[in-house]
């Protein structure tokens, strides 16, 4: 049987490609017409760079045709969250006033690692207004829509990123994750997402938001493309100061080891709270799949949470500022007011805050002395309404945009590894986050890939 | 608009001193995030930690 371009996932796409199953230039052409067709349905791609996309698929056949090696990703279609630089495009980060810059002469690194594996790339996705968002809403874009059901929000702030991939757009999409950024719409969407430990991937030539907790990753339909993907990211970077030099650590080997031996704990306390039952269900099947039947608490989550708000507006503001004082009317108002507020928050408070980071970071690592893997909720709920102000958590009625994130704030605040994986309830999918000690990827990789492998994860079909 | 309460003074003078323009229809939004934000800042706050605690990032020469 021929192979479906629309649901075939990176690894398949790239053996056919490699097999001369299919060519690079008729998957391109494929996903090309798929975006034609469906994103004005989920607005999801804010430019579309076809000419060079079939471009860079000639080159790949015609090397297939001069039996030259083709890479890990051969023909791959990919798509990056407009934050990334990529040449000749004004890398607007979701905003009016960064699309006035001039086009960027380079592509981020993370894209010229994933081309030299043989990825095409098809263009830039909708986002968050500089990613200061849980939404994927947009005020000058548009919203990026929920292919599950488009009258809801496919979280953010890189919707765009998950829309694509949830919709069969593209099998491969880059998102960041400052707060929960890939995880929040992972959820939302019902992907796989990595976000990598920080300072694991280069965040060069990609427009930030805060440096403390800024990640980049990709979104995926599968486990096994997370790892390939994020093995063809890795690798030191000098241009972006975060960027450990260490080896890269490839993870595509071990997922075969599956969950075997590994001591894997489900987070109480903070993360047991204000679950819907969606919520609930996801975690149980998760945790009763794994045998996961120890608790482990996070100390003082919740002040994490407030620490990593804190820092966040503060950072977040201090990298506005200029823009806040000369563009005010230009950003999307509810971006705005939060950064105005982030300027106006005292330099003791961010110290503090930062103060306390490292005393809770010392203490959660500690728990991977004893596990070595927690599993925690994702979101607390399937995707709100697109528009949706407030939703219900706890039993307390609390705005969306700043809340989806509960769950995802503790973690990325000290740059732990997570891999979110989708469980695929009806009518919606809701996500669950699985967490492993610093540069453990491997591990968090290795539980998603088993929890697919025993039909608990998937990526479920939408009906577009 | 007079000012009607000390948040709402000192988003004025901080705007003021900062040199950062708000619109009269933009505070009430903007206190609403300020007030999460400074009330986050005390549950941080109120953590003890030792005079020699050190913050996360740690400079090195």
């Amino acid at each position: 049987m021929p192979i479906d371009l629309a649901e075939a996932t990176a690894a398949e796409i790239a053996q056919a490609v490699r097999s001369g199953e299919t060519t690079a230039l008729a998957v391109t052409e494929a996903a090309l017409a798929r975006i034609a067709r469906l994103d004005p349905l989920l607005g999801a791609f804010t430019d579309v760079t076809a000419e060079r996309a079939r471009a860079q698929a000639r080159a790949i056949d015609a090397a297939r045709a001069a039996g030259k090696p083709r890479g890990a990703l051969a023909g791959v279609p990919f798509a990056v969250k407009n934050l990334f630089d990529v040449k000749g495009l004004a890398t607007r980060a979701g905003s009016k006033i960064n699309r006035e810059r001039a086009p960027a002469e380079r592509d981020s690194p993370l894209i010229e690692r994933l081309e030299a594996a043989g990825a095409v790339l098809l263009g830039a996705l909708n986002m968050g207004e500089y990613a200061y968002d849980f939404t994927g809403e947009n005020v000058h874009d548009g919203a990026s829509r929920n292919p599950h059901d488009t009258s809801r929000m496919t979280g953010g702030s890189s919707g765009g990123s998950a829309g694509a991939v949830a919709g069969r757009l593209v099998p491969l999409a880059l998102g960041s994750d400052t707060n929960g950024s890939i995880r929040v719409p992972s959820s939302l969407c019902g992907l796989f997402g990595l976000k990598p430990t920080y300072g694991r991937l280069s965040r060069a030539r990609s427009f930030p938001f805060v440096a403390s907790f800024d990640h980049l990753g990709p979104f995926c339909r599968s486990a096994r493309d997370l790892a390939l993907s994020y093995d063809a990211m890795q690798g030191p970077d000098p241009d972006d100061a975060a960027c450990v030099n260490r080896p890269a650590e490839p993870t595509l080997g071990a997922l075969e080891r599956g969950a075997d031996g590994l001591r894997i704990a489900v987070a109480g306390g903070y993360f047991a709270t204000g679950l819907t039952a969606e919520a609930q269900t996801a975690m149980s099947r998760v945790a009763q799949a794994l045998g996961a039947r120890r608790t482990v608490e996070l100390p003082e989550a919740q002040r994490a949470r407030a620490a990593a708000y804190v820092i966040t507006a503060a950072e977040g503001a201090s990298l506005h500022l200029d823009r806040l004082r000369q563009r005010a009317k230009d950003f999307d108002p509810a971006v705005r007011d939060r950064l105005i507020a982030g300027a106006m928050v005292p330099a003791t408070a961010v110290n503090r805050a930062q103060k306390f980071r490292r005393w809770y970071r010392e203490r959660v690592l500690a728990l991977f002395d004893e596990v070595d893997a927690i599993l925690a909720p994702a979101t607390s709920c399937t995707a709100p309404l697109v528009g949706q102000q407030t939703f219900r958590l706890d039993g307390v009625e609390m705005p969306v945009r700043p809340n989806l994130g509960i769950y995802t704030q503790p973690i990325s605040f000290i740059g732990l590894p997570v891999v979110a994986v989708p469980i695929p309830l009806a009518p919606l999918p809701i996500g669950v986050q699985v967490i492993a000690a610093p540069w453990r990827e491997d591990v968090a990789l290795r539980i998603a890939y088993a929890l697919e492998r025993a039909g608990v994860a998937a990526a479920p079909k939408p009906s577009l | 608009m007079a000012p009607t309460d000390p948040l709402d003074d000192f988003i004025v003078a901080a705007a003021e001193a900062l040199a950062l323009p708000i619109e009269p229809a933009w505070q009430p939004a903007v206190r609403a995030h300020l007030e999460v934000t400074l009330r986050f800042a005390r549950l941080v706050e109120e953590f003890d930690l030792p005079d020699d605690a050190e913050p996360a990032p740690a400079f090195r020469a």
